[in-house]
């Protein structure tokens, strides 16, 4: 019965993501468009070669992206994290500033350079092809390395100085499996010499059943655990019985005289 | 009723006006009223029959993996009814007396909680009757005795919890040596030099976590792989070598930027796995100890005192990453003995 | 007691004849009508904020319904199992008996979610109604003499209870439990000396052993349950024998106590209570999810999840730790983790102890060794309001400080920074809040003093013929005068004697002197009720605001919105 829920949500969820790039192939008109759109929209942080852009303190303004790969490209501007509105300790994700197939062809440029991780290939962002044990297993190498900072439903987590691991609640099976692979911002890389690309679908696949099973006992707290609990105790439990209190305490209608 | 009792003062600025007069409630004054208070009360408890009837049919009709509003159904059919009926009864109840029971209030006058002093001295006196009788203040020797054993008695009752557990042994090792490999956590994988990119973090534990014995049973399970992990998890870390400022003695722990340090927070022991890998900070989710991965696991900031401990690296020959000995310093939360053994680890190298 | 109705024999009326055999065959073999009769009718005055520790005794015995149930299937063990259960992302995975039956209470067995649920709902407000009560009873000062005893039981009750709650919540053995387990080895490590043989005791060896769920088990359900209910006890007897406190008005003095009788007015209402208690906790066990202990998975030391957090009732504990700065230092060559030991062990202590001394330490400051049986409004005893409120600030700084990563995320906040404000608002904040909450209990009483004397603000806004404006004031009823000034006068301080009364220099005297230069403090800009005279002045003079006497009968109940005195 769940596994049948499951494999509802899984397929739910598979037709409204958004569909693998890699049927399509990637010919040299994608990398010309490519390179036009990245010397418009990115070249004035990241270079006109993609070689980054140093400060006078020896920062990176935006730094290079040689070899960062097709998988780097399709996250940070299919999530719309690139490009960035401003500065800040972190980039969120927002509405992404381009389509799909300018995305497709920022990615070809850039794969174009140098190479480095490619956009994993559907068969691994397929959760459908997980099956109970896979999941079991995927749940394990969840709570071995992601947890600890995206949480046991992967609402997030705080970080030092303003910045945060993001909920990865609502984020593609392909997003995730690039994060994965490229360590994006302050996330470590977890490549797929140690965890495997069925490894990686396995995490995903038991994330999104966490996260698109019921909530079996109610109203959850977004998986924010005891913080909420204790909120919920003091306001809706005590503050109810104290409503309840006032009103066996009160003295009610009264009329003036006995008639 | 109960004024003469309160002594006039004149520091008092108001005198007491004494109890209001009795105001009666509707129900008192109008018997329809009272009926209709009396009906609606009746209701309540006919309802609540009703949910906790409801409550049985839900038992043995919602199927358990139902869902409603995405949560269980029958968790919430069961909680609605039983709840819902047990409300409406204490609702009712209360009802009735407001609105119907006795509504005169009541004057009850306070005792002084002492006791009175006649009864407070005959008390005295039986007590002193007591010691005296028994000899039990004349008679130092047999009383002495007697406390003295009382007291020796503690000693089976502390003795007794001897076998809650060990004495403490040495914390200082855990299973990591020379030539252990490093393998993934979860899938039990060695790793490659080559496997990891600058920038990857892999959560790990010693090969011997998931060794099997002849006849592929784990040679370590249960409470004793858990002991196991309490001490030896580790996280392996690849930066770039010219962010890493080796102290003295710790140039040659790392391969090519790969570092490994002890999964174990020094505060109170929570597994710590995030690391930011641009900084090469690690916090630790529970209390946000943060340690400088590429200043030999530092404390920056927060409760924890020791550094993060490093496990010496190095490389077998099928290329696999290995530890060169145990962790030269002592893992998870300090305990008194901390320091000694400690000093004993260090003679040691 | 003195009620002058007359109420038939028992076995005259209709109900009664059933009773009476009863009743008789009882008294027969027990004697009980002694006791019965003093009791049956015992008068409890009425007021919402008597109910709070209500709340926390029928939590309690939800806790106890509930509890009963669950034991008929959980299984204390932390020997490792297979799961094969109806949960399927845990199919085949290794775990502890603990753990495996907490899963199947969830999914397997009938109800159990729920019960499960209604368990740790009721838990949670069985602690929160016991702090709430215990915040009613500090603030109206009902703790003094002859209530100190029950204060302290009331505060063994507190701190037995956070145990109980603790061993409950290590139960389950899901990742959360551990961790929180894992806490506590390190806060009992870090006793000086003794830390790590305790350590090995308490686990039946190193972290994590096998023995420390089945002993947490034996404590949770038959230890710690029956010291509770034995507590519970004699904090009801006492209650009993004392009577309750009520609060001062007309006809309600020191000597007396008024209000409803047991049988029926009081019995029904608190029998009531326990079902709404009780439907309540059900309902919230309904709707809102707690402990989801299938989404944390299994108790491993190497994984932890980012909101790690105990339940709401350690989280100052949890906060202190949190913001303690990492001192440890070595002496003797022994390692002292004060990092640990001083917020984590300190922490608990210090506010049990705080808590257990004030009743004496207060009764030492003022001397005040009288019986009370009214009730202080918190804004007439200044002083202990404003300290009551600063302990709760601390509190409540510790406590945001054990959630600081849930704020940090929530509010786009710097987990450094917020640490740091909370540092250093662990001392500052409770200064402020002394400050402010004394200035507002005097501006309260000088408000009270202002209405007594110079009547309530009708209103009614009036126009002199030079064109000035004024408000008109009538005076209160007389019972709203008489509950306004039912307290006691500050008492007029004295300085300490040098001498005993034979001339020679007081051994005491030093102590006597800190004591004197607390009291005075205690006392400081509190403000006495008005005097006789002034209220014999003021009334000569109420009424007439510039010339013009007042006329308002005692009808008069403001005005309108159109202006129009609203009399009915």
């Amino acid at each position: 019965m769940l596994l049948l829920g499951l494999v509802i949500a899984g397929g739910a969820y598979y037709a409204f993501a958004p569909k693998p790039a890699e049927a399509q192939e990637v010919t040299a008109n994608d990398v010309e468009a490519g390179r036009d759109l990245f010397l418009i929209g990115c070249a004035s942080c990241h270079g006109k070669n993609a070689t980054g852009i140093e400060t006078e303190r020896g920062n990176n303004y935006g730094p290079s992206l040689i070899g960062v790969g097709a998988a780097s490209v399709d996250f940070q501007v299919g999530t719309g994290r690139m490009p960035l509105a401003q500065t800040a300790p972190q980039a969120p994700s927002k509405n992404p500033e381009y389509t799909e197939e300018e995305t497709r062809q920022l990615s070809a440029y850039i794969a174009s350079l140098a190479p480095g991780p490619a956009i994993p290939d559907g068969e691994y962002t397929d959760i459908d092809k997980a099956n109970v044990d896979d999941i079991r297993e995927g749940g394990e190498l969840f709570r071995a390395n992601c947890t600890a900072c995206h949480n046991s439903v992967g609402a997030g987590g705080a970080m030092p100085g303003g910045k945060y691991a993001p909920s990865i609640k609502g984020v593609s099976a392909k997003h995730i499996a690039e994060a994965m692979i490229t360590g994006p911002q302050q996330m470590p890389v977890f490549s797929d010499d140690v965890i495997t690309p069925e490894d990686k679908r396995n995490i995903i696949a038991y994330v999104k059943q966490v996260q698109d099973q019921p909530n079996y006992g109610g109203l959850g707290g977004g998986g924010l655990g005891p913080v909420v609990d204790g909120m919920f105790t003091w306001i809706i439990g005590i503050g109810g019985l104290i409503i309840a209190s006032i009103w066996i305490g009160a003295h009610g209608a009264r009329v003036k005289k006995k008639s | 009723m109960s004024d003469e009792l309160q002594p006039v003062s004149d520091t008092e600025p108001i005198k007491d006006p004494g109890l209001a007069e009795h105001q009666f409630r509707p129900q008192d004054v109008d018997e329809s009223q009272a009926k209709r208070t009396e009906r609606q009360i009746a209701w309540m408890f006919r309802i609540a029959g009703l949910l906790f009837f409801g409550f049985c049919v839900a038992y043995f009709a919602v199927d358990i993996d139902a869902t409603f509003l995405g949560w269980s159904a029958q968790n919430f059919a069961f909680g609605m009814t039983l709840g819902g009926g047990l409300l409406l009864i204490g609702v009712g109840i209360i009802q009735w007396a407001k609105k119907l029971m006795g509504d005169h209030e009541m004057v009850e006058m306070r005792h002084p909680s002492a006791s009175s002093e006649e009864d407070r001295v005959a008390v005295m006196k039986d007590i002193n009757a007591g010691i005296e009788e028994s000899g039990f203040g004349r008679r130092p020797m047999i009383r002495n005795s007697l406390l003295g054993s009382m007291a020796l008695l503690g000693l089976p009752a502390v003795v007794l919890l001897r076998d809650l557990g060990p004495l403490p042994h040495s914390q200082r090792e855990t299973v990591w040596k020379k030539g252990m490999r490093l393998v993934n956590d979860v899938t039990g994988t060695p790793i490659k030099p080559s496997d990891m990119q600058v920038g990857q973090l892999v959560n790990g534990q010693p090969a011997i976590v998931y060794e099997t014995d002849a006849d592929g049973e784990a040679v370590l399970h249960g409470t004793e792989l858990l002991q196991v992990k309490s001490k030896a998890s580790i996280i392996v870390v690849r930066m770039r070598p010219e962010d890493i400022t080796a102290s003295k003695g710790r140039e040659n722990w790392g391969v090519d930027g790969i570092l490994c340090f002890s999964k174990i927070c020094t505060h109170v022991g929570c597994p710590i796995s995030l690391w930011e890998q641009q900084t090469h900070h690690l916090l630790c989710p529970c209390h946000q100890s943060t340690f400088d991965l590429g200043d030999n696991g530092k404390v920056i900031f927060g409760p924890a005192h020791r550094p993060l401990p490093q496990l010496p690296l190095g490389v077998d020959e099928e290329g696999y990453l290995i530890a060169m000995s145990d962790f030269p310093e002592i893992i998870a939360p300090s305990y008194p003995e901390l320091a000694r053994d400690q000093k004993k680890l260090d003679n040691k190298s | 007691m003195s009620t002058t109705e007359q109420y038939t024999p028992i076995q005259d009326t209709g109900v009664g004849k059933k009773a009476a055999g009863p009743v008789g065959w009882l008294d027969d073999r027990l004697g009980l009508a002694g006791v019965a009769k003093k009791n049956l009718r015992k008068v409890f005055p009425e007021h919402w904020s008597f109910m709070l520790g209500e709340i926390a005794l029928w939590s309690f015995v939800v806790l106890l319904l509930t509890g009963v149930f669950l034991t008929f299937w959980f299984q204390p063990s932390m020997t490792e199992v297979e799961y094969h259960g109806s949960y399927l992302p845990f199919n085949g995975l290794e775990m502890s008996q603990a753990y495996k039956s907490t899963l199947d209470i969830s999914f397997d067995i009938r109800g159990g979610l729920l019960i499960r649920q209604i368990h740790h709902w009721a838990a949670a407000l069985f602690i929160a109604a016991m702090i709430a009560h215990m915040l009613r009873v500090f603030f109206t000062g009902a703790y003094r003499k002859p209530r100190e005893i029950n204060w302290l039981i009331g505060v063994g009750l507190f701190s037995l209870g956070l145990v109980e709650g603790f061993a409950g919540y290590s139960l389950p053995d899901d990742l959360l439990s551990g961790t929180g387990l894992r806490f506590v080895d390190g806060l009992i490590r870090s006793i000086p000396l003794v830390g790590s043989y305790l350590e090995f005791f308490i686990f039946g060896g190193e972290f994590p052993g096998d023995e420390i769920i089945p002993r947490l088990y034996m404590a949770h359900i038959l230890l710690i349950p029956a010291i509770l209910l034995g507590l519970i006890g004699a904090h009801m007897l006492l209650l009993v024998y004392h009577k309750h406190t009520q609060w001062p008005g007309p006809g309600r003095t020191e000597q007396n106590v008024v209000g409803y009788p047991m049988l029926p007015v009081y019995a029904a209402k608190a029998g009531g209570f326990f079902f709404v208690v009780f439907g309540f906790t059900a309902l919230m066990g309904a709707l809102l999810q707690i402990n989801p202990v299938w989404v944390y998975g299994p108790y491993n030391p190497s994984e932890v999840t980012a909101g790690s957090q105990p339940d709401w009732y350690m989280g100052f504990s949890e906060g202190l730790v949190r913001l303690m700065p990492g001192w440890e230092s070595t002496f003797f060559n022994y390692t002292w983790s004060w990092n640990v030991f001083i917020p984590g062990v300190g922490g608990l202590t210090g506010l049990f102890v705080i808590l257990g001394a004030w009743p004496f330490i207060e009764q030492w400051i003022t001397g005040d060794k009288r019986d009370h049986h009214l009730l202080q409004r918190p804004r007439n005893a200044p002083v202990r309001t404003a300290l009551g409120v600063a302990g709760m600030t601390a509190y409540g700084v510790a406590w945001a400080a054990g959630g600081n990563d849930i704020i940090a995320t929530k509010f786009h906040m710097d987990i450094y920074t917020l640490t740091n404000i909370f540092r250093v608002g662990f001392f500052v904040f409770p200064i402020i809040a002394f400050m402010v909450t004394k200035r507002i209990c005097i501006g309260l009483q000088r408000a009270d003093a202002n209405r007594i004397l110079h009547g309530y603000e009708t209103g009614v806004i009036e126009r002199s013929p030079d064109g000035g404006f004024s408000e008109r004031h009538a005076p209160l009823p007389a019972s709203q005068q008489y509950t306004l000034t039912a307290h006691d006068r500050v008492p007029v301080l004295e300085a300490p004697a040098e001498t005993d009364e034979n001339g020679v220099a007081a051994p005491h005297s030093r102590k006597e002197k800190v004591r004197a230069k607390l009291q005075a403090l205690y006392y400081r800009d509190t403000l006495d009720k008005p005097t006789t005279e002034d209220v014999q002045h003021a009334e000569e003079h109420l009424g007439e605001i510039d010339g013009h006497p007042v006329e308002l009968g005692d009808e008069f109940q403001g005005v309108s919105e159109t202006g129009v005195p609203r009399v009915h």
